[in-house]
């Protein structure tokens, strides 16, 4: 524990001192960038120590605030978390480090990395902390922090509006928890995590729901993921790599913590998570495949992703309340597993859009096009994210998703009650992957292959050595989680027990039959590339010696095809939004080409959020039309808001001398 | 050690092509016409092997790699499709999933090799290709979960060895709406008449064909080859399903299978005899079809 502290004080101190050296930005960054990578390998020894020998270490140290204490603690569940948080965020600052050199002399990047720093380590807080009201801190630091990191650029108009949808969303999100906790407090008397046990009843499905809710947003559950597809584009692309790698998990880790608290699970609550999982993961992607925006693309792709996860953890619920193990098992590793593997992924997408918004100056997918001669290892690494995303074979993308069909699957011949969410989760998956598929060969097709398409990709060069390495490190993450899967399972077996409320024994038994298939996996993952290098060989030798050409694309005869007449990636895209269209609602403007000798046409299509357009804009709007009248409270007047707060206080203490 | 298995593969291997001479010889006979030998597709596959090269000046490896990686999964799911009765040389619980995901893969590659190209008609043919998957996954999918209710099984060998008459005399109209989504995404996914159409000639229209516009040569050998592997494999789910006679001998299972499978080119060719492609708009309808049979089947095999 004493080393997570030490990494901890690392974080503040490095953080607090990039703030002081603000006014030598590039200073400022090195010392902060240098403490993130010390800290997260300090960090790093009691997790892997605990996976190694199972030893959970706590601290505590009695705070004189109501409620409040400093106890933190290192269980399976939170060095499971740590796990990604601490490699994540290492990675994306290294990364930071070159991406942030060109607002170096503009704007002042100390407060920047000091936000960042926060934002890590409220992070670990959150994980560790086994007191409500440092949870609550904690996780209020981290909304915060991430909120500044938001609005870098926030001389920028959309970046103020994405800050403020973000805040908004946050704080509406941690009023729900507020009253969890509360709640999980007055059962209890306390507000130490381990008083909080076998909370059942109604009051349980009241804090389930609560969970659901208040995490959810966080996490970015439809219908709640408005912020998301706002925040992750605004900000800059190491901060979306964390936000989205991992910042967006600490909703999921809360749940399952929660769920650790709570009695048996009914039916419903696998029955409402595999809902949310369902609709999240649809819409999600569905939402991604019609964007332009290659920054909003990944964030809507983080909602689906959210939405697996949340499938996972649906299944292993659904498993433990129809007394299946193997299901749970398998549905709770599912989640977990999807956790690490879309920090992997979903962090090098960011990094990798980064890289080519860095070297083009835009995120709109359609004006690029054949970057992937200019910036290969960029594509290189883009592409096998890509591939990993879509749950492709042998990648990790496809372990984590073939532990919930897996799941699935033994719930097949179960009662009929299990045998249909099996099925809906099944085809649900199924589909999702064939839209992310299409979503993703959208992206890598339009962006790296093919001519460049407008003038802005034109002088694109490879990114360099401090900020390629941590997209190397993560594509070869994405293919180590994938081939080594088998010894990966050993982790799950330490955090299962816990939150599933099984045996080690039974945890152990029904791992073991996800074992044998994942070495059957990889051993195919290996064979594909056996085989295709023989393939591959034998081609070579074909070819040797005989005349290979270079020379155009096909088009139908025609000699002189330019760069513009390219498929783009809206067209590509068109046939599947357009059969959604009635859930997406694509709007299209379009000016028809008109007279015998038509001079201008144009097509313009956008998706916004349908949620945010029909739900929280009108929804909003009516609050403050009805809170206008309250106007009056804020005057401005500083001496009349302390008055306010001291005519609380006094509220407060009459009410509790009662 | 797993002889049968091996067979499959072997057979697989050798025969794949030979069902494209025998739609081919199908067409021919209900046109009138003496039609091509029926070992057209070795003949062409051995002058593409012989042939040089061309590359267009936008593409890059991934042009090249994409058919390289399409047969590399295909000729590894050749060893978890059983054969009819006779069960695979990987078989384990959940093969099923990996079999599709490596299909997924195919598509995945051969999608951006065709957009690699920069040309408009590929990209036409590759935004087809990912959308009519998006309905024939998920009937796949469930169909194979309602055989796997139906066997008890997990493994798509244990499932197809279970598949025996008694088990049609229980459940027939269920294994028939299988089959008939099986069918379906068999016909979709292979680029044949209702769905594609394998001899038109004009590129707006087509679908698998005008993905592969720019390939030629070594490359084009592979990709063929890769294509008659696929409606081997997804050939051979409809057959063991259909064909549910057991010998008990490996060796004569596999005469039985490859016997079917001759069958199954036949009905193809008939099918592209009698019926035009569906227009592409509508395609999907089709695929939507299939995907409500298997949800019929799973209602009927809820019991």
């Amino acid at each position: 524990m004493f080393l997570i502290l030490a990494a901890l004080a690392l974080l503040l101190l490095s953080g607090l001192g990039a703030l002081g050296l603000s006014a030598f930005s590039r200073k400022a960054a090195c010392l902060a960038v240098a403490g993130i990578v010390l800290a997260c390998l300090l960090g790093a020894v009691p997790v892997l120590r605990f996976f190694l020998n199972g030893q959970e270490v706590s601290f505590s140290l009695a705070l004189h605030i109501p409620y409040a204490a400093f106890s933190v603690a290192l269980d399976g569940l939170t060095a499971f978390f740590l796990l990604p948080i601490l490699v994540l965020s290492a990675l994306a600052a290294i990364y930071g480090l070159e991406y942030m050199e060109s607002w170096v002399d503009k704007k002042s990047v100390g407060v920047s990395w000091f936000f960042f720093n926060l934002l890590i380590a409220s992070m670990i807080v959150v994980v560790i902390a086994r007191n409500a009201v440092l949870f609550l801190l904690a996780w209020e630091v981290m909304s915060v922090a991430s909120y500044f990191l938001v609005t870098f650029e926030d001389e920028r108009k959309e970046v103020q509006k994405a800050g403020m949808i973000y805040l908004a969303a946050m704080q509406m999100g941690t009023a729900f928890l507020l009253a969890l906790f509360i709640s999980l407090g007055q059962t209890s008397g306390s507000m130490n995590f381990d008083h909080f046990r076998d909370v059942s009843g109604h009051l349980a499905s009241v804090i389930f729901v609560l969970a659901v809710i208040g995490f959810g947003v966080k996490a970015g559950f439809v219908p709640f993921h408005v912020w998301l597809p706002e925040a992750h584009p605004a900000a800059p692309s190491h901060v979306s790599a964390l936000m989205s790698g991992v910042m967006i998990k600490m909703g999921i880790y809360g749940l399952m913590r929660i769920l650790i608290f709570l009695g048996p699970p009914p039916v419903w609550w696998g029955g409402l998570l595999i809902a949310i999982g369902i609709v999240s993961g649809i819409l999600g992607i569905l939402f991604a495949l019609a964007q332009q925006d290659l920054k909003r693309l990944l964030a809507y792709s983080s909602v689906e992703n959210i939405g697996i996860i949340a499938l996972g953890l649906g299944v292993g619920l659904l498993g433990m309340s129809a007394g299946i193990p193997i299901i749970a098992v398998l549905g709770w590793t599912g989640a977990l597993w999807h956790v690490l593997n879309h920090a992997c992924f979903k962090g090098l997408l960011f990094l990798g859009a980064g890289a080519v918004v860095h070297e083009t100056g835009t995120r709109e997918i359609d004006r690029l096009g054949g970057l992937l001669k200019k910036m290969p290892w960029t594509g290189g690494c883009f592409l096998t994210a890509a591939a990993a995303i879509c749950g492709l074979p042998p990648l990790n993308g496809f372990i984590g998703e073939f532990l919930i069909y897996f799941a699935a699957f033994n719930g097949v011949a179960q009662e009929s009650r299990v045998f249909l969410f099996s099925l809906g989760v099944m085809a649900s998956l199924a589909m999702i992957g064939v839209l992310a598929v299409a979503c993703f060969t959208k992206v890598f097709g339009t962006v790296f292959l093919g001519e460049p398409r407008t003038e802005y990709g034109l002088k694109a060069q490879e990114i360099k050595g401090l900020m390629l390495a941590p997209l190397l490190i993560l594509a070869a993450g994405c293919a180590a989680i994938g081939v080594l899967s088998p010894l990966l399972v050993p982790i799950f077996s330490r955090v299962l027990p816990e939150v599933t409320g099984l045996s080690a024994d039974i945890v152990q038994e029904n791992l073991r039959r996800a074992t044998g298939p994942m070495v059957f996996i990889s051993a195919s993952g290996a064979g594909i590339v056996l085989l295709g290098g023989m393939i591959a060989f034998f081609r070579r030798n074909l070819l040797k010696g005989r005349k290979v050409e270079r020379s155009l694309t096909w088009d139908c005869g025609y000699a002189a095809p330019s760069p513009r007449m390219q498929y783009t990636a809206s067209s590509f895209a068109q046939p599947l939004t357009g059969f959604f269209g009635a859930l997406i609602r694509t709007r299209r403007q379009i000016v028809r080409p008109q007279g015998i000798f038509p001079k201008e046409a144009s097509l313009a299509t956008r998706t916004p959020d349908i949620f945010e357009q029909r739900f929280y804009r009108p929804v909003f709007e009516r609050i403050y039309h009805a809170v206008l009248k309250l106007r009056f409270f804020q005057h401005g007047r500083l001496q009349f808001y302390i008055l306010y707060i001291l005519i609380a206080l006094l509220a407060l203490l009459i009410w509790k001398l009662k | 050690m797993n002889v049968s298995g091996y067979l499959n593969i072997f057979l697989a291997l050798v025969f794949s092509p030979f069902l494209f001479g025998v739609i081919n010889r199908t067409k021919a006979f209900f046109a009138g016409r003496h039609g091509q030998p029926i070992f057209q597709l070795y003949f062409d596959l051995g002058k593409l092997l012989r042939k040089g090269a061309v590359y267009s000046r936008t593409t890059t490896w991934i042009f090249r790699g994409g058919p390289i990686i399409g047969l590399a999964a295909l000729l590894m799911a050749t060893a978890i499709v059983p054969g009819g009765k006779n069960g695979a040389v990987i078989a384990f619980s959940g093969d099923v999933i990996l079999f599709i995901y490596l299909l997924g893969l195919v598509r995945f590659f051969a999608v951006l090799a065709a957009l690699d190209t920069g040309s408009s008609f590929e990209g036409m043919g590759a935004s087809r290709e990912v959308q009519f998957a998006l309905f024939a996954e998920p009937a796949i999918f469930l169909a194979l979960a309602v055989l796997a209710r139906r066997t008890g099984q997990i493994s798509l060998s244990g499932i197809y060895a279970d598949l025996t008459f008694e088990t049609w005399q229980i459940a027939a109209p269920v294994l028939a709406l299988v089959a008939g989504t099986i069918l379906i995404v068999f016909l979709a996914e292979n680029a044949r008449i209702p769905v594609d159409d394998p001899n038109t000639h004009l590129e707006l229209t087509m679908i698998h064909e005008v993905m592969v516009l720019d390939h030629g040569g070594v490359d084009l050998g592979i990709i063929l080859y890769a294509s008659a592997l696929k409606f081997w494999l997804l050939g051979s789910l409809f057959i063991g399903l259909v064909v549910p006679l057991r010998t008990g001998n490996a060796g004569l299972d596999a005469v039985v299978f490859l016997a079917g499978m001759t069958v199954l080119g036949i009905i193809v060719g008939a099918v592209e005899s009698v019926m035009a492609r569906v227009r592409l708009l509508k395609v999907p309808n089709l695929l939507l079809v299939a995907l409500l049979l298997s949800v019929l089947a799973l209602i009927f095999g809820m019991r």
